[in-house]
C-alpha cells in the first residue's frame, strides 16, 4: 500500500518517524529566535517604516509626489504591482496545481510558498490603492452606487476586473492556506507548555481533533479549493495583463499578453520561493525536508517558464515587424535601442539567458548558484514590467510629448517599504507558524521517507 | 451520540496508521461499534473501513457556485443594463448578452469567491470548528504520532483491542 518505485528519490531524508517530523516542524516555534533572525527582522522593519513614511507622504501630498508626468502616467506603481502579484503566483501553483497533479514533492514547500503568495499579494494591493490618491474613498471600486448616489462601477473596465480578481485571489488563497494550517496549529497547541502560547494556538486551531469524518471533509475541501484555485491563479494574471492588452497603446495592445504574463508570473514566483526556501532550510535546518531534489524540481520549472517568457519576447518582436503597423514597430525598436535600452537588455539577460544555465544538472543542484539565479530572475522580472510600462509610454505619438521617467525618493521609499513589509510578514510567519505542512507530510513518510524506502527494498529481497 | 442508552466508551491508542486501519476492519468484522478514530493525518481508506458515508461538501460547493453565478449576473444586469446603462466608446450597454464578454472576468471571479468561502464556512460549521474551541481530541498525542480508536464498551472488547495492536487502553 505504501510502496513506491525505488527509482524515485526519497522526499524525506534520514531515519524519520512521525514524531521526528513533529519535533522538526515545531522547533522554530518552540525555541527562541536566533540573533540572525533579529538582525534580518530589524532590517526588514526599518525598510517597512521607510515605506510607511513614503505612503504617509503620498497620502498627505497626493501622487504628484511620485515621478509620474503627463506622458508617463503609469510607472513604478504599476510595475511594482504587477511584480508582486506575479511573485504570488508560484505559491498557488505549488499548492493547487501540484495537488491536482498529485505531485508529492509539493508537500514540504507548499506552506511557505502559500505564505509568500498571501504576503506578496498584500504588497501588490498597496500600489493601486495608493494610486487612487484619495485612499479614504477607495470603496468607490466596490459595486455600490458612487457617492451613494446613482452611478455604479463600470463592469466593462479591466481595472474593475482587477479589483475582483485581486480580492478573490487574496481571500481564497488565505482560506486555502488557513484550512491547511488548522491541523498543524492543533499539533502545536497539543504540545504547548507555555500558557500564553497554548492559549494563542488554541484560538488558532479552532478546536481541531483529527476525527475521521473531519479528515474526510478536509481532503474533499482541499481538493475542491485546489480545483478552484488553479483557474483562479491563471485568471488573475490574465486579468492583470488585460489592464494593458485592452488599451490601444503600441507595445501593450497584444493578444499574447495573458499567457505571456502568466508564464512570467510563475517564473518570478518560483524564483522567489527558491530565494526564501534556501534561507529557511539553512536557518531552520530543514535540509531533510527541503531536499536538493526539491530545489532541482523548482529550477526545472524556472528553466521551462523562463524559456516560455523568452519565446514570448521574440514572438512580440516578430509580430511587431509582421503586423506592418509602424507605431508598433517603433515601440519595439525603441525598447531595444532607445534611451531605455539598458532596461530592455537587463530584462533579456536576466530572464532569457540566465535560466538556460539550468539545463546543467550540476548547476541546478548547486545551492549557491540557484540562490544567485533566483535573485537575478526577480530583478529581470521587475525590469520586464518596467520595460513594458515605461518604454511603451515614454515616446508618445507626438514627439513633442516625449518624456523620460525618473523615480522620486517617495517612489523609492514606497517600493523598498513593500520589500520590507513582505519580509517583516515572512519572518514573523517563519517563527510562529508551522513552516512545513506536517500533517500532509506524514501521509507520505511511509512511501517517500528515505529509511522507509530502504526497508521496502530489503523486504523485497527477503520475500524473493 | 448523547442519547440516554449510549454505552460507555473504551479508548485505545495505536502507534501506526496501517495497524489502525486493520484494527478498524477487524473490530467491525467482530461486531464492535467503532465510534470515532482520531489521527494526526488523514488515513487513506479509513472512511470506507469505518463505513462513513461519502461527504457531500463538494455538492454543496457546486450549489454555492451557482448562487455566486446568479448573484453576479443579477448585479451586472441591474447595474449596467437596467439602472444606469452607459455608452462607452460608442459601445452602448444594450443587452446583457451583448455585454457578456466584458462581464466574463467578474462573473468567474465572483463564482469562485462564493464557492470557496461558503464551502469553507460549511466545513467549519459541520466540523464544529471556531476560534478558541476546546480541543476535540481526548488525548493530545493524537495530533503528533499516535492514533485513537473509540469503541463502545462490551464483552471482550478490551481483549480484542489488545489483539489488534493497541498500546494503551483507557475507559472514558
Amino acid at each position: 500500500m505504501h510502496y513506491e518505485s525505488p527509482v524515485r528519490e526519497p522526499l524525506v531524508l534520514g531515519d524519520k518517524t512521525y514524531h521526528d517530523i513533529t519535533l522538526d516542524v515545531v522547533r522554530p516555534v518552540e525555541s527562541t529566535a536566533p540573533k540572525s533572525w533579529w538582525i534580518a527582522f530589524g532590517i526588514a522593519l526599518a525598510m517597512f517604516l521607510w515605506g510607511v513614511g513614503g505612503i504617509l507622504w503620498t497620502i498627505a501630498n497626493g501622487i504628484g509626489s511620485w515621478g509620474l508626468n503627463k506622458t508617463v502616467g503609469w510607472a513604478w506603481d504599476i510595475t511594482n504591482f504587477v511584480w508582486w502579484v506575479g511573485i504570488g503566483h508560484a505559491g498557488t501553483l505549488i499548492s493547487a496545481v501540484l495537488l491536482l497533479f498529485r505531485q508529492k514533492w509539493r508537500m514540504s514547500i507548499n506552506r511557505s510558498a502559500e505564505a509568500m503568495t498571501i504576503f506578496s499579494v498584500i504588497q501588490a494591493a498597496l500600489f493601486p490603492v495608493m494610486h487612487m490618491g484619495r485612499v479614504w474613498v477607495s470603496y468607490f471600486v466596490l459595486p455600490i452606487p458612487n457617492q451613494f448616489g446613482s452611478l455604479w462601477v463600470n463592469f466593462n473596465s479591466p481595472l474593475l476586473w482587477d479589483v475582483f480578481a485581486l480580492s478573490t485571489y487574496l481571500s481564497v488563497s488565505t482560506v486555502f492556506w488557513y484550512v491547511g494550517l488548522i491541523p498543524d496549529f492543533a499539533m502545536i497547541r497539543d504540545r504547548a507548555i507555555n500558557p500564553i502560547q497554548k492559549h494563542v494556538y488554541r484560538i488558532l486551531a479552532f478546536g481541531w481533533g483529527g476525527k475521521a469524518k473531519h479528515w474526510q471533509r478536509f481532503e474533499e475541501v482541499s481538493l475542491v479549493l485546489a480545483g478552484l484555485a488553479t483557474p483562479l491563479v491563471l485568471s488573475v494574471h490574465t486579468i492583470v495583463s488585460m489592464d494593458f492588452a485592452t488599451s490601444v497603446i503600441p507595445g501593450w495592445h497584444t493578444t499574447i499578453f495573458p499567457p505571456y504574463f502568466v508564464a512570467g508570473a510563475i517564473f518570478s514566483g518560483f524564483a522567489m520561493v527558491q530565494t526564501l526556501l534556501i534561507i529557511v532550510r539553512k536557518l531552520f535546518k530543514m535540509e531533510d525536508y527541503i531536499t536538493i531534489q526539491h530545489i532541482e524540481m523548482m529550477n526545472i520549472i524556472i528553466m521551462v517558464t523562463g524559456s516560455i517568457v523568452g519565446v514570448a519576447y521574440i514572438t512580440e518582436l516578430f509580430i511587431a515587424y509582421y503586423s506592418g503597423v509602424e507605431y508598433e514597430q517603433y515601440a519595439f525598436l525603441n525598447r531595444a535601442t532607445g534611451p531605455y535600452w539598458w532596461a530592455y537588455w537587463s530584462m533579456m539577460t536576466c530572464n532569457v539567458f540566465s535560466p538556460q544555465f539550468m539545463w546543467s544538472k550540476k548547476l541546478r543542484t548547486n545551492l549557491v548558484f540557484t540562490f544567485i539565479i533566483s535573485i537575478v530572475v526577480n530583478i529581470g522580472m521587475w525590469f520586464e514590467r518596467f520595460v513594458i510600462i515605461v518604454t511603451s509610454l515614454h515616446r508618445d505619438y507626438l514627439p513633442s510629448s516625449w518624456a523620460m521617467f525618473s523615480p522620486t525618493s517617495i517612489d523609492i521609499a514606497f517600493y523598498m517599504g513593500t520589500i520590507g513589509f513582505f519580509f517583516v510578514l515572512f519572518l514573523l510567519y517563519a517563527r510562529t507558524f508551522p513552516v512545513i505542512a506536517q500533517a500532509e507530510l506524514k501521509t507520505i513518510l511511509k512511501s517517500s521517507g528515505e529509511s522507509q524506502k530502504k526497508h521496502h527494498t530489503e523486504d523485497d529481497h527477503a520475500h524473493h | 451520540m448523547h442519547t440516554t442508552d449510549s454505552k460507555p466508551l473504551v479508548r485505545a491508542l495505536y502507534d501506526d496508521d496501517d495497524v489502525v486501519l486493520g484494527a478498524v476492519k477487524e473490530l467491525r468484522a467482530q461486531g464492535v461499534a467503532v465510534k470515532e478514530v482520531y489521527s494526526p493525518f488523514p488515513i487513506h481508506g479509513l472512511d470506507k473501513a469505518m463505513g462513513l458515508k461519502e461527504t457531500r461538501i463538494a455538492m454543496a460547493a457546486f450549489m454555492y457556485g451557482l448562487l455566486g453565478l446568479t448573484t453576479i449576473v443579477s448585479i451586472t444586469y441591474f447595474q449596467m443594463i437596467v439602472d444606469w446603462p452607459m455608452n462607452i466608446g460608442g459601445k452602448p450597454n444594450a443587452t446583457w448578452g451583448w455585454n457578456m464578454p466584458a462581464f466574463v472576468p467578474v462573473v468567474f471571479e465572483l463564482t469562485v469567491f462564493f464557492t470557496a468561502h461558503l464551502m469553507v464556512w460549511t466545513f467549519f460549521v459541520l466540523n464544529g470548528l471556531y476560534p478558541g474551541r476546546a480541543p476535540q481530541n481526548p488525548d493530545p498525542r493524537t495530533t503528533d504520532d499516535l492514533f485513537m480508536i473509540e469503541v463502545e464498551e462490551g464483552d471482550h472488547v478490551v481483549e480484542l483491542l489488545k489483539k489488534t495492536g493497541a498500546i494503551e487502553i483507557t475507559h472514558a
